[in-house]
């Protein structure tokens, strides 16, 4: 096994792996900002994450036959899975956080889980009374094509990316054009608007910032809107990236979210996304160890299959934890949202 | 809007005496559940006998019969009443009915081992206050120990191991030893001269190396024995001999609990929610390993089929009363459940008002506080987690011995939360209570559920996707909601736990909670995990040796 074959191979696993690390980024934004105003772990976020696929996959069927364009679709299916897991997070947190903000710590947590599982069964029954389970996306003719393939107009690009060994489907770069754009738009939302600014200051200091006129509970609605809305697109991005989504599939991503929350430093969102970034490229890494061993003649990477990715992302958080609990772009006085 | 009513002050009014009640009511519900589980009385009374034999009143009548324990905990009554109807209750109704009907005893079973592992998170989750979301790892360790042992699985690692010897004699085994005892011998002695003098980086780096080598040396003999056994693996093709059971009761016992510290070393230095997501992720590594590691686990398929112990003047005994022999391995397992929870609980109630029980609480009420007045943080929240550890590895291996079969699907995070919310429901802190959220649960998870299920599946309206049967995260999730958001103390609470839990109602001075509510802990220091470690050391009274 020479260098020049494998070079393309180890930037092409690499590509695949930001990719996917978009995905988990803009997940992780969702547990960072909920995390950076009230320091709780929002376990239920991985369900309004799943929301968001839902009604995506339910954008995307019931548009399927109309004559549409395919990015006019995908625009219309994120801004309805935005609308809709924004909403459910502000409801959930009016319902089952704000009653227990003086509560002991231990105790939103648990209903978080409690919420977390009553989704689970609220998604399963509702597409269950459509017969379904597994929902298979559907998406727009031409997005599961090659990125500027034959005969389009930018082959040549598409001929370049592919010469240094990254080969990208349409699908995956509109995936990271949106997540760049959220990202730019909840940058500058969180640091140049007033909002942005009244929930820094309650994710600060609630008491304060209420004495300087700040509503605080009105502040961390406002958070969980946006959480949520950041989770209905990467329930989105989420369906186009892996095809199939069920109510159960919300906890493999969103653990791996969170440890990609942790990673970066939970509270910050650049390293939210530097964080999915990292643990996107260490998953797809750990996917294809078995095709290194297999190249490289040892036996014993073979054995480690792609079961042991959930491994790898806890281990890194376990890591992670232990060795620098602050994350990369953490500072020792946390930062925050 | 929280609706939570004060906490009722404890009222010295005379409460009436129910011994007559309780006496009646326990001779109602058991002659209703002895009539409901002997097939040939059914026969006999027609259609009563087949509204008695509805999956729904046959959970409604074992739910009113275990009651009756409940009540003669709850009310008051002369203390042989109480008695009489626990003892009676538990050793002769339930056996008696049990026989006619092996559900019932399958049943019973498998309600103690929850109980016993619901006391067992209690005392991480409810007395130490950390939120432990794997814990059905330690249960998995506990079942896995005793079923890779009892069953076919331990003659095929033998015969693996026989196949693929490596350079593997007598003298890796002489050398595993060696290491062992050398590694171990210098551990030792780094902690003796640790513990007068802060460690330094050297002190570290050999403490490092010498546990790694002990790791080693552990292996090496592991594997030497088996290779050095291979041999007689066509003699237990069937598994140890049963009488062993005993042994694996405290080995089960002291793997669980080394599992615990284990898993709990690295991550009881994190704080609330993040000790939450990781030891969920540990627990889940635990599953994913049963799941892959084929040679000592059979992979998904599980292990089976798994052995009871034999007792052979048990058996004589259960046959004398009527017992079939298919029958006798059930109620052996039903008496020692019964003992064994027995023995958790006092092992609890011990524990809870001993040194390490008020070191746990304080611990939950306030870290630094607790920390400040010389506490061992680490140490005390270690002995929380293998003491539960320790429980649920005994219960898993009377859980292996009872379904005869053990596979990663019975160990997944459900389960945990499961029990957690068992936890929660009876009150954090309860040992009544925690039994008692442990019997609902199973109850409603094992018979009220999936009768309903049965009951409603023919039934046109309701459409198949509804079935209560399948509902149980939906059940789960809003017992874990409703009871946070109505009764945070939980159905039988904990007096010292109400008072905190309703402690802004109805007082004015908020010292008790250190920092003030969490409203004004908006800063995050005190709380956030992020900081904490770093500073755990540094603060006084801290534990400087055991650490490492």
């Amino acid at each position: 096994m020479d260098l020049a074959t494998l070079l393309p191979f180890v930037v092409n696993v690499i590509a695949g792996g930001l990719v996917l690390g978009f995905v988990y980024a803009i997940i992780a934004l969702g547990y960072t900002m909920v995390y950076g105003v009230l320091q709780l772990i929002n376990f239920a976020h991985s369900e309004v994450f799943v929301t968001g696929a839902v009604v995506g996959f339910e954008v995307f069927r019931v548009l399927a036959p109309s004559p549409l364009n395919g990015y006019l679709k995908l625009i219309i299916a994120l801004l309805a899975a935005m609308l809709v897991s924004g909403l459910l997070n502000v409801l959930i947190e009016r319902l089952a956080y704000r009653p227990l903000r003086n509560a002991p710590k231990l105790v939103p947590l648990i209903t978080a889980i409690g919420v977390s599982l009553i989704l689970q069964d609220v998604l399963r029954i509702i597409e269950g009374f459509q017969g379904r389970f597994d929902l298979t996306y559907t998406l727009p003719a031409g997005f599961s094509g090659k990125f500027c393939g034959e005969g389009s107009s930018c082959e040549a690009l598409g001929n370049v990316l592919r010469t240094v060994g990254i080969d990208l489907q349409l699908k995956d770069v509109i995936l990271i054009v949106v997540s760049l754009l959220s990202l730019a738009v909840l940058n500058y939302l969180v640091n140049r608007t007033r909002l942005g600014k009244a929930i820094r200051a309650v994710a600060q200091d609630r008491v304060t910032a209420g004495l300087m006129g700040i509503d605080a509970n009105r502040m961390i609605s406002a958070t969980f809107l946006i959480g949520g809305a950041l989770g209905g697109i990467s329930g989105v991005l989420f369906g186009m990236k892996f095809g199939t989504v069920n109510a159960y599939s919300g906890f493999d991503p969103g653990i791996i979210a969170f440890t990609a929350a942790v990673l970066g430093g939970i509270g910050s969102i650049p390293g939210a996304v530097l964080g999915g970034l990292v643990l996107g490229v260490i998953q797809n890494l750990i996917g294809v160890t078995n095709i290194f061993g297999g190249l490289l003649g040892i036996a014993n990477l073979e054995a480690i299959d792609a079961s042991y990715q959930r491994i790898g992302a806890f281990l890194v958080l376990v890591l992670i934890l232990i060795f620098k609990p602050t994350g990369l772009l953490g500072k020792s006085n946390v930062e925050k949202v | 809007m929280t609706a939570v009513n004060p906490a009722a002050p404890r009222r010295a009014l005379p409460v009436p005496d129910r011994t007559f009640l309780l006496v009646l009511l326990f001779l109602l519900t058991s002659a209703l559940l002895l009539v409901s589980h002997n097939p040939d009385g059914l026969e006999r009374l027609g259609g009563l006998g087949d509204t008695l034999r509805n999956p729904i009143v046959e959970a409604v009548i074992v739910s009113l019969f275990l009651a009756n324990v409940l009540f003669a905990y709850l009310w008051r009554a002369a203390p042989w009443a109480k008695a009489l109807v626990g003892l009676g209750s538990l050793l002769l109704v339930l056996p008696w009915a049990g026989q006619q009907d092996t559900s019932l005893l399958d049943l019973s079973i498998q309600i103690m081992i929850f109980a016993a592992l619901a006391l067992g998170l209690n005392i991480v989750v409810g007395l130490a206050g950390l939120l432990d979301l794997g814990y059905v790892a330690f249960f998995a360790v506990g079942a896995y120990v005793w079923g890779i042992f009892a069953s076919p699985r331990f003659a095929e690692i033998l015969r693996y191991y026989g196949e693929n010897p490596g350079g593997t004699n007598a003298a890796t085994l002489a050398f595993g030893l060696f290491l062992t005892a050398v590694t171990a011998a210098s551990m030792v002695y780094i902690r003796r001269r640790g513990a007068r003098t802060a460690p330094t980086r050297a002190s570290t780096w050999s403490f490092g190396l010498a546990s790694f080598g002990l790791v080693a040396g552990i292996l090496l003999v592991g594997r030497a024995l088996l290779v050095l056994n291979a041999s007689r693996a066509a003699g237990l093709a069937n598994g140890i001999d049963p009488n062993f059971f005993w042994l694996f009761l405290a080995l089960s016992v002291f793997a669980a609990a080394v599992v615990g510290v284990l898993i709990g070393l690295p991550v009881l230095r994190l704080k609330g929610d993040y000790l939450a997501i990781i030891t969920l992720g540990l627990g889940e590594v635990i599953r994913v390993l049963a799941n892959n590691l084929d040679l000592y686990s059979a992979g998904s398929q599980g292990i089976t089929p798994i052995r009871s112990a034999s007792v052979p003047w048990f058996d004589r005994a259960a046959g004398a009363l009527g017992f079939q022999p298919d029958q006798y391995y059930l109620l052996f397992l039903y008496v020692l459940v019964l003992v064994l929870v027995a023995l958790i609980l006092l092992v609890n109630v011990r524990l809870d008002r001993s040194r390490i029980g008020r070191a746990w609480i304080a611990i939950r009420d306030d870290e630094i506080a607790a920390q400040a007045m010389g506490v061992p943080l680490v140490q005390t929240k270690l002995i929380a987690f293998a003491t539960g550890a320790s429980f649920a590895g005994v219960m898993g291996m009377v859980f292996a011995a009872k379904q005869t079969f053990v596979s990663p699907e019975s160990f997944n995070i459900f389960q945990s939360i499961g029990v957690l919310s068992m936890v929660i429901l009876g009150g954090m802190g309860s040992f009544p209570g925690v039994i008692l959220g442990a019997t609902v649960v199973t109850l409603l998870n094992l018979r009220i559920l999936p009768g309903l299920g049965e009951a409603t599946a023919n039934v046109p309206w309701i459409p198949q996707q509804v079935n209560p049967g399948q509902l149980q995260r939906l059940v789960f999730g809003i017992i874990l909601v409703a009871i946070m958001l109505l009764r945070p103390e939980g159905l039988l609470p904990n007096r010292r736990r109400v008072l905190e839990l309703h402690h802004d109602d109805n007082q004015e001075d908020d010292s008790a909670h250190g920092v003030g509510p969490a409203l004004t802990a908006g800063g995050g220091d005190v709380f956030s995990p992020g900081l904490a470690p770093q500073h755990e050391e540094d603060r006084a009274g801290g534990t400087k040796g055991e650490t490492r």
